[in-house]
């Protein structure tokens, strides 16, 4: 197994180099000249050139590219213009806040999605069915930032069931690590009381990001399990009398969840980028909103971190995902 | 006919195809169905923020304009905007396909690599920040998110292709001496049409979202622009008490995307029943 | 006379479908004795899987049975609920042996998770006993390294030795009748072979009764006591194995012997095709293929008449003969 794994990373390296190549190229080649962009609208010519030279522009591409891996190699993305600081620095103290918010929205989509596309499939085109599928296409088809605000209005301004935004209620003070994890972190301190007020902020987040991806979820289940059902094992289960529970939620639901394992891999680079609306609109201090102020300056350093950071974090999950499928599939742990 | 027959008992499929041509409908006649359509740039400070009424169905925005007008007149732009994406994207993506596809050699794997790398790449984030780089306008937008769509063309485009080039017809189109442009355009395409048409409308849909999330950050369209997104984020200074600001041209969004949708999902269990629905 | 095992009398069966509705069986009738293999024989598409698939409760959806009876044990099968089904009938007194050995396990689970899981459901005893029963009967059907089988997974065994499993697990909770859809088909000649030998000798030793459902009639000279006859979802002919392959009385069972090819020198095909059940014609389905066809064939209403001791035939030219008699 450690074996198999790794021969998965090797095999995403080159994936990895090239999404390095890409983005540089885009952010250095698409703008006439970045120095202008970078400098903003009012900038002289001399302040313009001097940006060029601080940033290393005037060098030839090649060369910045060297450059750009040493830094990246070195975890150095320069300084952020927005915050002032590293830009690896302000990753780091966001990224738990981001990982915690995903890993939230992941569960929600999965503990409801696999349910909801068995019922779909055990149903199939009759009125169930009929209504998960236009549901789930509708959860695809609904704009999260528009959710949010939603969600926003009804539970936190009208109702005043859940609180509007953050991640901690003001003048509460989380726990100092260890681990970064908000909620872990007040568990280990022992700090219900901040536990839940923190759970309680991330509800509404978490919901409206794991809306997509509960769909998705929805859909591929259904058609795994509807496939299945086609298959003569399953024609053999039932003429040999398995209990129907057993044989649908056992038997016929761990062959279906292949093509949904793999949904989850790719869902999770859209729960990535959906963050970015949602963070952006709860005030949820992670990568996401880190992300919107930095395009909205057009700090293109903290751009290229975030992209490859993304970028990082979807190869890690493809990995993963091929493992889970190798934990499923008995089969696929023997041929590798 | 049979297979007309065959879509019109899809219920879904059905609503989704009557909700696109009703934003079709709109996006065409929209100023001379609107109630007020010279609320698209005209403000009325006298009547600003009405609830829902007779005179005004969906309200007024902050501005006094008839929120009604402005989410029929708002279909134009949403429309224009996906066509224009989808188009560019189709004309980047289908002949790096059928390149990629037909081609054995190094070019084929180096077209195949980069469009894996771009479709690991975050949609959102790239388009935001190809938008941003360009200027923040609905032109840039449009041209960010073609940037970002066309590989899921090549995808498609490639695997039709490389399990068309072994067929027999193809072997008897070289036998007969047809050229390598004209076997791809007027034999293997052809072929490859009904996937594409899928992800296409597919793509309708799924780009009048991401560009109204654009609109939303005030990547795209610009005021007085009847653009939902743009409309969304507006009304937020005005919540909870416009609720109706906000409500409506989202779910003109919601609408729109889930009409596209349906009617791809319909498409597809069309053109190839084994596949379901499963994306 | 003995209440047989199973009686299936005047079955009709019809699945809605996108294109109509299908008459898939029309007048299906046997019976299976205590201890007894009975063949039932038919080209594929003929009805058998779906005869197969009433028997045990898992129609289709859109599949309605429109006349007829199913008696097991002498009760009626068709009135049992799905629940009643799957406690007392499916798995514990009728179990079943799939075709192909190759689809029928889950891929994803072992070989004991999976065949236990019917005894557990079944039998009393300890999952510790339950294990022990089904070692000593996979060692029964010499399947190698029975005690190591459990544990391992379906994709690790031939299909011979995937069929000796399904076999010992159709016998591991000591059902009263056996149903076997093509268990050789999908096997090479010599495991098809050996399949068969081990059938028969489980038959014997343990007093089961089967029903063997083929589209061979080697197999069924090889291995049946007993043979139904079965044409385009229609009982044609049912009799004793010897006598009916040697002096077949139907027009259609005597077409297809001579189809087969260790029995005759020139082979003979039968012209025309088998009917689609979407378009069956009226009265015998066989007659526009026959040579012996009358005008009256598309009038008469399928009966199976006893035209010998034991040996029922379904055909105008012994109506008359029994009239005459």
């Amino acid at each position: 197994m450690a074996g198999f794994v790794l021969r998965r990373m090797l095999l995403v390296l080159p994936s990895l180099f090239g999404l390095l190549v890409v983005t540089f190229l885009l952010i250095r080649t698409i703008p006439a000249d970045p120095a202008v962009a970078l400098a903003g609208d009012n900038a002289t010519p001399a302040q313009i050139a001097a940006i060029r030279e601080s940033y290393g522009l005037d060098q030839p591409l090649p060369v910045q590219f060297l450059r750009y891996l040493r830094g990246v190699a070195r975890l150095d993305f320069g300084e952020s213009q927005y915050s002032g600081r590293p830009v690896a620095l302000d990753i780091a103290q966001r990224l738990p806040a981001t990982l915690e918010l995903t890993f939230a929205a992941l569960v929600i989509a999965i503990g409801l999605g696999i349910p909801l596309g068995v019922v779909a499939a055990m149903h199939h085109n009759r009125w169930p069915d009929f209504l998960l599928r236009i549901g789930s296409v509708a959860g695809i088809a609904v704009a999260a930032f528009w959710l949010a605000i939603m969600l926003q209005m009804l539970f936190a301004m009208k109702l005043g069931w859940l609180p509007l935004r953050g991640q901690l209620s003001a003048g509460l003070t989380p726990p100092a690590g260890p681990t970064g994890f908000l909620l872990t972190d007040c568990l280990l301190a022992g700090r219900f009381d901040l536990f839940l007020d923190a759970a309680r902020h991330l509800v509404l987040p978490a919901v409206t990001l794991s809306l997509g991806g509960l769909a998705t979820i929805t859909r591929f289940t259904r058609a795994g399990v509807l496939d299945t059902l086609q298959k003569d094992f399953v024609t053999y289960e039932r003429a040999v009398g398995f209990p129907r529970g057993r044989l649908i939620w056992v038997y016929v639901l761990r062959n279906s969840v292949v093509a949904t394992v793999t949904q989850i891999g790719l869902l999770f680079g859209g729960l990535m980028a959906g963050a970015v609306v949602v963070e952006s609109i709860y005030d949820w201090p992670g990568i996401g909103s880190y992300t919107v102020q930095a395009i909205l300056t057009a700090d293109s350093k903290v751009m290229l971190a975030v992209t490859l950071l993304i970028g990082l974090i979807y190869a890690a999950v493809n990995i993963l995902t091929d493992v889970v499928h190798a934990l499923i599939d008995p089969r696929l742990r023997e041929s590798r | 006919m049979l297979v007309f027959r065959k879509f019109l008992r899809d219920i879904p499929a059905v609503i989704g195809a009557a909700i696109v041509l009703l934003v079709v409908f709109l996006a065409i006649f929209g100023p001379w169905i609107a109630p007020y359509p010279q609320d698209a740039s005209a403000s009325h400070l006298l009547r600003r923020l009405r609830p829902p009424s007779l005179d005004f169905p969906f309200g007024t925005d902050n501005l006094g304009r008839d929120i009604f007008s402005r989410v029929i007149l708002g279909a134009r732009g949403a429309l224009k905007v996906s066509l224009v994406v989808v188009g560019l994207a189709m004309a980047i993506g289908v002949p790096l396909g059928l390149i990629a596809g037909y081609n054995r050699g190094w070019l084929s794997e180096a077209i195949m690599r980069v469009t894996d790398v771009f479709l690991a790449l975050p949609q959102l984030i790239l388009a935001l920040a190809l938008a941003q780089l360009m200027g923040p306008s609905v032109e840039s937008a449009m041209l960010a998110l073609s940037l970002t769509y066309w590989p899921f063309f090549t995808r498609i485009v490639h695997a039709e292709t490389a399990r068309l080039r072994n067929a027999l017809f193809v072997d008897a189109l070289q036998g007969i001496g047809a050229g390598t442009p004209r076997i791809l355009f007027l034999h293997i395409l052809p072929n490859a049409l009904s996937p594409i048409i899928v992800r296409a409308t597919i793509g309708l849909g799924f780009t009048i979202l991401v560009a109204a999330v654009l609109g939303f950050l005030g990547m795209g369209a610009t005021p007085p622009d009847p653009d939902w997104g743009l409309a969304v984020a507006q009304s937020r200074t005005y919540l909870p008490n416009a609720w109706w600001f906000a409500t409506f041209p989202g779910l003109a969004i919601l609408l729109a995307v889930l009409g596209f949708n349906l009617l791809g999902d319909g498409l597809r269990d069309l053109v190839d029943p084994r596949l379901r629905r499963s994306r | 006379m003995a209440v047989p095992v199973l009686a299936v009398e005047g079955l009709r069966l019809a699945i809605r479908g996108d294109e109509g509705e299908a008459r898939i069986l029309d007048h299906v009738s046997f019976s299976v004795a205590q201890g007894e293999i009975l063949g039932i024989v038919g080209e594929s598409g003929c009805g058998k899987s779906t005869l197969i698939r009433a028997i045990l409760g898992i129609l289709p959806r859109g599949a309605r049975i429109g006349a007829g009876e199913i008696r097991f044990e002498g009760e009626n099968l068709l009135a049992f609920s799905e629940a009643e089904l799957d406690r007392t009938v499916r798995g514990s007194r009728i179990s079943f042996i799939p075709q192909d050995p190759y689809l029928a396990l889950n891929p994803l689970f072992t070989v004991g998770a999976q065949l236990l899981e019917s005894m557990r459901r079944h039998l009393p005893g300890t999952p510790r006993e339950h294990r022990e029963q089904l070692t000593k009967i996979l060692r029964r059907v010499q399947l190698p390294d029975a005690e190591l089988a459990l544990d391992r997974y379906p994709h690790q065994f031939s299909g011979g030795q995937r069929q000796r499993l399904l076999i010992a697990a159709a016998l591991a909770c000591r059902p009263k009748l056996v149903i076997a859809d093509e268990p050789t088909t999908a096997l090479d000649v010599t495991t098809q072979q050996q399949i068969l030998v081990l059938l028969r000798e489980l038959v014997d030793d343990m007093g089961l009764s089967m029903l063997f459902v083929t589209h061979d009639l080697g197999v069924v000279a090889e291995l049946c006591d007993r043979v139904g006859v079965i044409y385009a979802g229609q009982s044609v002919e049912n009799g004793p194995a010897r006598h009916l392959l040697r002096a077949p009385m139907h027009p259609y069972t005597a077409a297809l012997l001579a189809c087969h090819p260790d029995r005759s020198d020139d082979f003979v095909g039968i012209p025309g095709s088998v009917p689609s059940p979407l378009r069956a014609p009226p009265g015998c389905r066989f007659a526009p293929r026959c040579a012996q066809a009358q005008p009256a064939c598309t009038l008469r209403d399928p009966a199976l008449r006893n035209a010998a001791p034991g040996h029922a035939v379904d055909c105008i030219l012994y109506d008359a003969q029994d009239g005459g008699r």
